[in-house]
């Protein structure tokens, strides 16, 4: 019998306690193949958020630290300049590095710390149990918009990548999507790429993931990757928003 | 050891810290600190370090989180309103168990208050800052000298207890000039051995090591097994300093740039012929409680001078444990003692007189208003404006 399928060393056999149909699981599983595939795993130490990933720490089987909510950039930055040989990534969702996190986000962009940025935009806030996020979208309903996100209280959406392309200092900036085959095999993509850019110098990279929570979205599996296609798509539109990273 | 030479305090520190082996300081701009950074900035790098100017001072600790979780000596500084920012990442410290250095450089307060030097910090050093059952170790210098030399026994005290340190200092310490000499040879932190404990690169096959702040269901463990190191830290780290302070009728207690002021009182009043002591807290956290009763319990009175309304002279109060009366001769909000003043008081303790003494009730029969909502003004709805 021959293995054609198992699990990047670079996970622990921890299971996850991710809610069915979520997207992280996918994502860190990308992370965990990037890793065994550049011969990283020793290298690498991450930074865990505050929210759904707080686990995170005991999933990846590198070092990892588990910080406050919104600091993971300041974390990493920290990580990086005392150890610049380590590979450090942050793993943050959009509620920590798109509100409480924003000045932690843009000044890490600003200063190009060379280190990568894995975004999981959800549009919602998972772990607190559904209140509204920055990026949550007009008319979408949250437990802190019960009649849905409303401009004139409330504001649109932020984009992030649209955002970040301003500062000289981001060089690798893309939204991906794990909704389906196709989209998921172009975030690994993405994902290795921003951290083939930090083993080569570039400096700030982000990968931004559009993904699906069931359980916050009150929708079945089915319904919430149609509503990543169908609504977060059109207001995230998937691709590179900036490139300066070479090859 | 080196030669003595003329420093300002915050510059002192600085280089005290680059001795101590600090390869990593983060910071952000505030007055009465500014020099800190600066140093640090122009020096660092030459020491092979990594000096960042934050974006604030909530970044600034986190920084330092993410530099301690590997094994760096790390450091930040700030002044009082700074420091409260930095209360987020000074609990996530503690609870990660991280050894780190942070300094405050302490002006007055509440609030923006001014950029005097103040003592105003002592409960908010002391008693935690941050949410949650912790300490951090809390030194006190009052000298430059001090100031120069503190950090690496900081260094050294966190990183043998595992957590947070913090140098408490205030705007005229840092500001004032005096002669100093480092008493140690500098640190060469490369040759420092490794903790089993940090997040590093390393050889396949280590077990993965964890810098986690989230305890869920391990939190009362983790709390009570830390309460075990905090009570041997209680039992054999609490530093002081005495003089005079065997054989006196009244005990001055003060630490900081207010334990120089007591010590001109105390050789005023020997030239009075009172016989006046002063015991100096050097560690403020753990407090040198037991010492202080022994010394206390032969005097008349103790009396606490500080440039603050009432915080130390809690502490005092706990240690002596109501055996010996506790007076207060408070500064406050930038207000600095000097020998006569503090002598005013400790007279007024040994002839049964009130001058010098502050007393939180007398005060209270000068509260003088009485906030009220007036509707002659106009109604809070009223949309068009009120009178």
């Amino acid at each position: 019998m021959t293995i054609i399928a198992k699990k990047p060393a670079s996970l622990t056999d921890l299971p996850m306690h991710y809610c069915p149909g979520c997207g992280h699981g996918i994502v860190h599983r990308l992370m965990g193949e990037t890793f065994d595939e550049l011969k990283i795993a020793d290298r690498v130490i991450g930074v865990a958020p505050v929210g759904c990933a707080v686990f995170a720490d005991s999933y990846f089987a590198c070092d990892m630290v588990q910080g406050a909510h919104g600091r993971g950039p300041a974390i990493a930055t920290g990580i990086k300049r005392s150890k610049p040989e380590a590979i450090v990534f942050s793993y943050q969702g959009d509620g920590d590095l798109a509100s409480i996190g924003m000045a932690e986000i843009v000044h890490a962009a600003v200063r190009s710390e060379n280190i990568t940025v894995i975004f999981i935009n959800n549009a919602i806030y998972g772990m607190t149990g559904g209140q509204m996020a920055p990026t949550t979208l007009v008319g979408q309903v949250a437990t802190t918009a019960p009649k849905g996100r409303d401009p004139k209280l409330q504001g649109w959406p932020i984009n992030m990548c649209e955002m970040l392309a301003q500062i000289t200092g981001a060089k690798y900036l893309e939204r991906v999507a794990v909704d389906s085959p196709q989209h998921v095999m172009l975030a690994k993509k993405a994902i290795k790429k921003a951290f083939e850019n930090q083993l080569n110098g570039v400096g700030f990279s982000m990968v931004e993931v559009l993904s699906q929570c069931p359980t916050n979205w009150y929708a079945s599996v089915p319904q919430a990757l149609e509503f990543v296609r169908t609504k977060m798509m059109p207001q995230y539109p998937l691709g590179v928003f900036k490139d300066e990273g070479g090859k | 050891m080196t030669e003595k030479t003329l420093r300002k305090g915050n510059e002192a520190l600085a280089e005290g810290a680059i001795r101590a082996g600090a390869r990593f300081f983060a910071g952000y701009p505030i007055t009465p600190q500014n020099e800190v950074p600066e140093y640090m900035s122009a020096y660092m790098a030459d020491a092979g370090g990594a000096f960042v100017q934050a974006e604030s001072e909530v970044a600034a600790i986190n920084m330092v989180y993410g530099a301690a979780s590997t094994g760096t000596r790390s450091m930040t500084s700030s002044s009082s309103p700074g420091i409260s920012l930095k209360q987020e990442g000074i609990t996530y410290l503690a609870s990660a168990d991280l050894p780190c250095l942070i300094v405050n450089v302490m002006r007055g307060g509440p609030g923006l208050g001014s950029i005097s030097g103040s003592q105003g910090d002592y409960f908010q050093a002391t008693r935690g800052g941050g949410n949650g059952d912790y300490h951090v170790i809390v030194l006190a210098p009052n000298s430059v000298e001090e100031l120069g030399n503190f950090p690496k026994l900081g260094f050294e005290l966190a990183e043998k207890y595992r957590m947070p340190c913090m140098i408490l200092a205030d705007g005229i310490l840092g500001q004032m000039m005096e002669s100093m000499s480092f008493n140690f040879d500098p640190v060469d932190p490369n040759k420092l051995g490794k903790f089993d404990w940090a997040v590093d690169i390393h050889k396949n096959g280590r077990k993965k090591n964890n810098v986690f702040s989230y305890k869920g269901d391990n939190l009362i463990a983790d709390v009570v097994e830390r309460a075990k190191r905090y009570g041997y830290i209680e039992k054999t780290e609490p530093r002081w300093e005495e003089r005079e302070a065997e054989d006196c009728d009244v005990l001055l207690v003060a630490y900081g740039l207010s334990s120089r002021a007591c010590l001109e009182a105390v050789n005023k009043a020997k030239e009075e012929g009172l016989k006046v002591g002063l015991f100096r807290p050097i560690t403020l956290w753990p407090f040198p409680s037991k010492r202080l009763a022994e010394l206390a319990a032969k005097a008349k009175g103790v009396l606490s001078v500080e440039q603050s309304l009432g915080q130390l002279v809690q502490d005092v109060k706990l240690a002596i444990n109501g055996k010996t009366p506790v007076y207060l001769n408070a500064y406050p909000a930038g207000g600095q003692p000097d020998g006569n003043s503090i002598l005013t008081a400790v007279r007024s303790i040994l002839n049964g007189g009130k001058e010098g003494l502050f007393d939180l009730q007398e005060h209270a029969a000068g509260f003088g208003f009485e906030c009220k909502r007036d509707t002659s003004l106009g109604m809070q709805g009223d949309l068009k404006g009120g009178k």
